[in-house]
């Protein structure tokens, strides 16, 4: 059932799979925290595709090579060089001194933001880890996590939201069209 | 040390990561002053949503298909809004010259 099972003869493979599994943990949290810290943009996008990627992995130790490949042939693929062709189009530095008037209590804001944060993460932290979570009643086979078992239940049971989320692309890919073609009229 | 080897296994660990990438996303959320960088953090609350869904899936859902479909819906509904969001972003640009979302405060009427 699972991916990456250490029952070989391998002697460190136990130690092996737990160094990778750390070190897609520390790409995740380093690409987070460059995301969300970095003052020019395009090293913000970076650490998204940072995070994206130690997302992948993580998805692959959660049974899931299916969605690890989603995971970065949309976002890594799609989604950041998608933001990357933005930053290309506008004028995205957040340091601009001469234009910026100071402000009267600056570390303020910075204050609430991570009291905020910090109340979020603590909060759901403890909620998540002192949850005792019960394990499945039926156990679940080994089928049930195979790709065909995804392209079954897509095509038959939520086949109707396979649908409409094609429909919702449509209509956001139009809707992106008209919007960026709209404003170009007025120059 | 053999509880650190099994760490993998833990949905706790899965759970603690998601709410780091929420807050992550909401520290940004805040302290972002471009439209483009409050959109890199939306799309660190959107991965925070997916790894919670995928955790859960993992260890305590009984059928595993559910939570790989949703994950994939989360997905294309952020790809969705990247195409929006970004088309707003370049209109904006376009009126205004900056993305700062300081400077947006006209309503056409």
């Amino acid at each position: 059932m699972n991916a990456l099972a250490a029952t070989t003869a391998f002697p460190f493979a136990d130690y092996l799979v737990a160094a990778i599994f750390l070190f897609f943990v520390a790409a995740t949290v380093g690409g987070a925290l460059i995301a969300a810290l970095s003052t020019r943009i395009i090293r913000g996008v970076s650490g998204l595709a940072l995070c994206c990627i130690g997302l992948a992995g993580l998805y692959y130790f959660l049974n899931s090579p299916f969605l690890a490949l989603m995971e970065i042939l949309i976002y890594v693929g799609a989604v950041c060089v998608t933001i990357v062709f933005g930053v290309m189009l506008s004028e995205t530095d957040e340091v601009r001194p001469e234009r910026c008037k100071p402000k009267s209590y600056p570390i303020f804001g910075f204050l609430i933001a991570v009291a905020v944060a910090g109340a979020v993460f603590l909060g759901i932290a403890q909620l998540g880890h002192g949850t005792p979570w019960l394990n499945p009643s039926t156990p679940v086979t080994a089928d049930s996590w195979k790709v065909a078992a995804v392209g079954n239940a897509l095509l038959t049971t939520y086949s109707m939201a396979f649908e409409l989320i094609s429909l919702v692309l449509l209509v956001a890919i139009l809707g992106a069209l008209a919007i960026a073609r709209g404003g170009r009229d007025k120059k | 040390m053999n509880h650190l080897l099994q760490l993998h296994q833990h949905v706790g660990v899965y759970l603690v990561l998601a709410a780091f990438l929420l807050a992550a996303g909401i520290f940004g959320f805040i302290r972002r002053r471009t439209l483009i960088g409050m959109l890199i953090a939306g799309e660190l609350i959107f991965s925070s949503a997916a790894l919670n869904f995928m955790a859960l899936n993992r260890f305590t859902a009984p059928d595993p298909t559910v939570g790989q479909i949703f994950v994939l819906f989360i997905m294309g509904l952020a790809a969705a809004e990247v195409a929006i969001a970004l088309s707003i972003i370049i209109a904006v640009y376009r009126n205004y010259r900056s993305i700062q979302p300081k400077g947006l405060s006209d309503l056409k009427g």
